[in-house]
């Protein structure tokens, strides 16, 4: 540890809550403040807190806990398969320093779009194939191309940080460690599509992103970074439906936060009425790589109609928990097995067992250990009943019980209905109830009829996204998993 | 000579009153002289409006049940009248929906639950004097915590809403079943609750 | 003066129909004299698309969409009643009638209730989904009228009525998911709130008993649905209705 030339000490949320404060207070004393540096996410989070030791003939070390006392394998497939795109500087970049930022390429991308006609950014992101990253996977090229294309000269960027599904902590991560990443993909975009606003939506849950976006955006522009385009960052209030754009368009507006039917369509009609380009954050956050390496470099990542890479937040039972950085088309296998480690032995040293992979939240599903082969892509996991989702993946072991996932999801969809259509508001209720004779086994066979029934007259009747997919966990479930359904009714048995 | 006509056996009928007000059974009176082609329709096996047998029968065709279940002694007649009875009807509201007799179910999730809080409403909290909980096991059947509608408890043929449903509804719901046909119960003539 | 707008043709469970370009699926549904049950439209008032009873099947289109809100387009093939819609609605139904506490036997509204009415409609002769009894309260401090929010389905027509066409915008919606609520004001008794102009046009709007006047008692309520779409007319097209 002595060698050490400099120090980069994880100064996000989850290794704050392992004690980043005290490892860094150690650091410091150690070695003086001038060689410990903070940082955003060093990806390991299960062995935080982190601190990375930078050695002058560029050999790189890392430790967890408190006293740095557990030396991590930095060639460990779960850091040397990462393709770091989105997070290309994260946990090397002080996210509170904008000076670090420039030194490391932040805002290049964007003096360089300015030079360009919006028409030419455009193109080179419809080149890149990038598509949403918030869940749905939709072109992002071609909503900066409808939005570019709207009539009027006052339009509105806004950015999705509404990161909510439980088990995602990708947008945390590019909130918390590098801020000024966020703002220059959203100012290139204000650039293509010809916005002079700009709405960054953030949960109140993440207080210290809130913080750093906050520092971000007012060095920025007292750099004059964004000139001509007026940041504002907007608070959440606990709501999961306001991660849906309508939702979150309301919220802004100061009305209550719940869906509306569409079209309108937020391109053609968003936030005061005004033509809207909203994105999460992973997708601003793609922009300035893809401007900087042209779209073809970015194309040339993954699969055939899933481009590029993605983060995802690994978490459940698995031993490397943490946050990860692939290309499209990795495999669920590789993902879990070769960088997550697998489920960790059980307490009596029996090998620990994948049973599944749930992707996507409450709107996702879950993949059985049999299709772990599968890439990831989005095609890939729709075709198995579950989503891409934001970037959630929890591994399931044996002990967890089908049913019992499937009524934690639909509770939760319960909490976080807005009300305001009755298949989401009352149909969720229902299906909870349901769910609980399942795990509860005191199911009968109409139970099982109707727990189908009520899921497709939810999936297919909702207003919004969260109703439209609140039924997949269970459904996705009922696909791979039907048979502990079936053991669940009364009387079928142990 | 004429051959005898051979009868075909009566269809064994039976009516049943759970918790409910009795408004179901004083509509099924007022079908009138519709009654009297009933009675030659079917033989009346069980009710309480029109026989005086106290343990319900085995072998009945058709069953119309009012009322919620409410109690002990509802929910072990409901069980028996299911076991014993080819077609069961939930006849009205209280039947259909647990209606009025449902509405302890508001308290079913405070202390005590509802059948506590509807007990100290009733006999304590509005008696003028003597206030006291009944108490007569055997006699007095136990209140379920939570009152249900038939098909909570059993399964249920067919349901007839209303509250009451009309004698109309009931004869033109009677009189297709008793034609060997599904009754047709639309619009709100014969469908509408309340 | 008025320009007849172009007109566009679309199908109908197999008929065609004829209508102006902008005019919504529901209008189009009525003008061909068909019918989809519906409970938070009202002329007159924004529409929603909240209910979920108006959806319909458009060929070619992957989701279903509510007709209230989806514009008629030239071409359209609309399916109003296939056996997939039939059977989601009649489950919407039960949902409604699980998730309050309808008791239609003492209700205000007996009789003139849209939620009875769509009941028929569907053919709903019981709830397959259990009651959830609710824990809900009456608010009775108004002067003249009452809120009984046992029988509330969360249509919002109160709520537009008084914003979009009276103008007080005394009701709102609080709370979230099954706890939802209509609420007088900042969530305060009905009587307390001083924007209330007392002119019951909530009331006329309430498809079920839970708004009602004071001195209707059981099966007494006279719901005023047309109300909303004359004093809109009145305004943007100054025609009256008593003229």
């Amino acid at each position: 540890m002595k060698a050490a030339i400099s120090w980069r000490c994880c100064d996000a949320t989850s290794c704050r809550a392992a004690g980043a404060a005290a490892l860094r207070h150690s650091l410091v004393a150690q070695h003086g403040a001038e060689r410990v540096k903070s940082v955003g996410c060093l990806r390991l989070c299960g062995q935080g807190p982190l601190a990375a030791a930078d050695h002058e003939d560029g050999r790189v070390e890392l430790f967890g806990g408190v006293a740095a006392e557990r030396q991590l394998d930095p060639q460990h497939p779960f850091f040397t398969l990462q393709r770091s795109v989105v997070l290309e500087r994260c946990g090397l970049v002080d996210p509170g320093c904008l000076e670090d930022a420039l030194a490391q390429g932040a805002y290049a991308a964007l003096a360089v779009c300015r030079q360009l006609a919006p028409k030419a950014v455009v193109e080179e992101l419809e080149r890149s194939g990038l598509r949403g990253r918030g869940g749905a996977g939709y072109p992002t090229g071609r909503k900066w191309q409808l939005v570019a294309a709207q009539p009027g000269s006052s339009k509105v960027v806004v950015c999705n940080a509404d990161e909510g599904d439980p088990g995602a902590f990708m947008d945390r991560a590019v909130l918390e460690g590098d801020p000024h990443r966020l703002l220059e993909g959203m100012a290139i975009a204000a650039h293509a599509v010809g916005a002079n606003e700009g709405y960054i939506y953030v949960r109140a849950e993440y207080p210290l992103a809130i913080e750093r976006l906050r520092g971000a955006i007012a060095a920025a522009e007292a750099r004059g970074l964004l000139a001509g385009f007026a940041m504002q960052l907007r608070i959440g209030a606990g709501a999961y439906v306001c991660g849906e754009e309508t939702a979150l368009l309301h919220s802004i507006e100061g009305g209550r936060g719940t869906p509306r039917p569409r079209p309108p369509y937020p391109a053609v009609s968003g936030l005061w009425g005004l033509p809207t380009l909203i994105n999460n954050v992973e997708t601003f956050a793609a922009v300035p790589a893809i401007l900087r390496q042209g779209g073809a470099w970015y194309g040339a990542m993954g699969t055939a109609t899933s481009k590029g890479t993605k983060v995802f937040a690994l978490s459940g039972a698995i031993t490397h928990t943490g946050l990860i950085e692939v290309e499209m088309g990795t495999s669920l296998r590789t993902i879990v097995e070769t960088m997550g480690g697998g489920v960790p032995a059980n307490p009596n040293g029996s090998l620990g067992v994948v049973k599944a992979v749930q992707t996507g939240g409450p709107s996702g599903g879950c993949v059985p250990a049999a299709l772990l082969d599968t890439p990831v892509d989005y095609e890939g996991l729709q075709a198995l009943g579950s989503i891409m989702g934001s970037g959630g993946m929890v591994v399931i072991d044996e002990s967890l019980a089908m049913p019992e996932l499937a009524r934690y999801f639909m509770g939760f969809c319960v909490a976080e209905s807005c009300g305001k259509c009755l298949p989401c508001r009352a149909g969720t209720v229902q299906l909870e109830q349901l769910l609980d004779r399942f795990v509860e086994r005191r199911a009968t066979g109409a139970d099982l009829v109707q727990l189908e029934q009520l899921c497709g007259m939810v999936k297919a009747t909702s207003l919004c996204g969260l109703g439209q997919s609140a039924p997949n966990p269970v459904l996705s479930t009922l696909r791979f998993f039907r048979a502990e359904y079936e053991a669940a009714i009364a009387g079928a048995g142990p | 000579m004429t051959t005898p006509q051979v009868q075909p056996p009566k269809l064994r009928f039976a009516t049943v009153w759970l918790a409910g007000c009795s408004g179901c059974h004083m509509s099924f009176l007022d079908l009138d002289e519709w009654l009297f082609e009933l009675a030659a329709a079917v033989e009346i096996v069980y009710s309480p409006v029109a026989s005086d047998i106290k343990v319900f029968p085995e072998g009945v065709d058709l069953c119309l049940v009012e009322g919620a279940v409410a109690n002990a002694d509802n929910l072990a007649l409901a069980l028996q009248l299911r076991a014993r009875s080819k077609l069961v009807v939930s006849f009205g509201d209280c039947a259909v929906s647990a209606n009025v007799p449902g509405l302890r179910n508001l308290w079913a999730g405070v202390a005590g639950g509802s059948r506590q809080s509807v007990l100290e409403r009733g006999y304590v909290e509005l008696a003028d004097r003597g206030a006291q909980h009944p108490h007569a096991p055997g006699i007095v059947p136990e209140l379920l915590e939570r009152v249900l509608p038939l098909h909570e408890v059993i399964a249920v043929d067919y349901f007839l809403p209303g509250c009451p449903p009309s004698a109309e509804r009931i004869r033109e719901f009677l009189e297709d079943l008793l034609r060997g046909e599904r009754p047709q119960q639309q619009g709100a003539e014969q469908l509408r609750f309340g | 003066m008025t320009q007849a707008s172009p007109s566009i043709t679309l199908q109908i469970n197999g008929q065609p129909c004829t209508v102006a370009a902008d005019a919504t699926l529901l209008q189009a549904i009525r003008s061909a004299g068909l019918q989809v049950p519906t409970l938070c439209h009202l002329d007159g008032l924004t529409p929603v698309g909240a209910c979920r009873l108006c959806l319909v099947d458009l060929e070619g289109h992957p989701k279903l969409e509510p007709a209230c809100v989806t514009t008629a387009a030239e071409g359209m093939v609309v399916h109003t009643h296939t056996p997939e819609l039939e059977s989601y609605r009649r489950m919407a139904v039960e949902l409604f009638f699980a998730e309050g506490n309808h008791v239609c036997a003492f209700c205000v509204a007996n009789g003139a209730c849209e939620l009875q009415d769509v009941a028929v409609e569907v053919g709903m002769d019981h709830s397959r989904f259990p009651y959830q009894y609710p824990k809900r309260h009456v608010d009775a401090s108004h002067a003249l009228f009452g809120l009984d929010h046992h029988r509330c389905i969360l249509c919002t027509r109160c709520v537009r009525m008084c914003d979009e066409i009276e103008g007080a915008h005394v009701w709102d919606v609080g709370y979230r998911g099954s706890a939802c609520s209509i609420i007088a004001g900042l969530d305060q008794p009905w009587g307390e709130v001083e924007a209330c102009t007392s002119c019951g046009k909530c009331v006329d709007a309430c498809p079920t008993g839970a708004l009602f006047r004071k001195q209707d008692a059981t099966a007494e309520k006279q719901p005023h649905p047309e109300r909303a779409q004359q004093l809109a007319e009145a305004r943007t097209d100054r025609r009256w209705h008593n003229q």
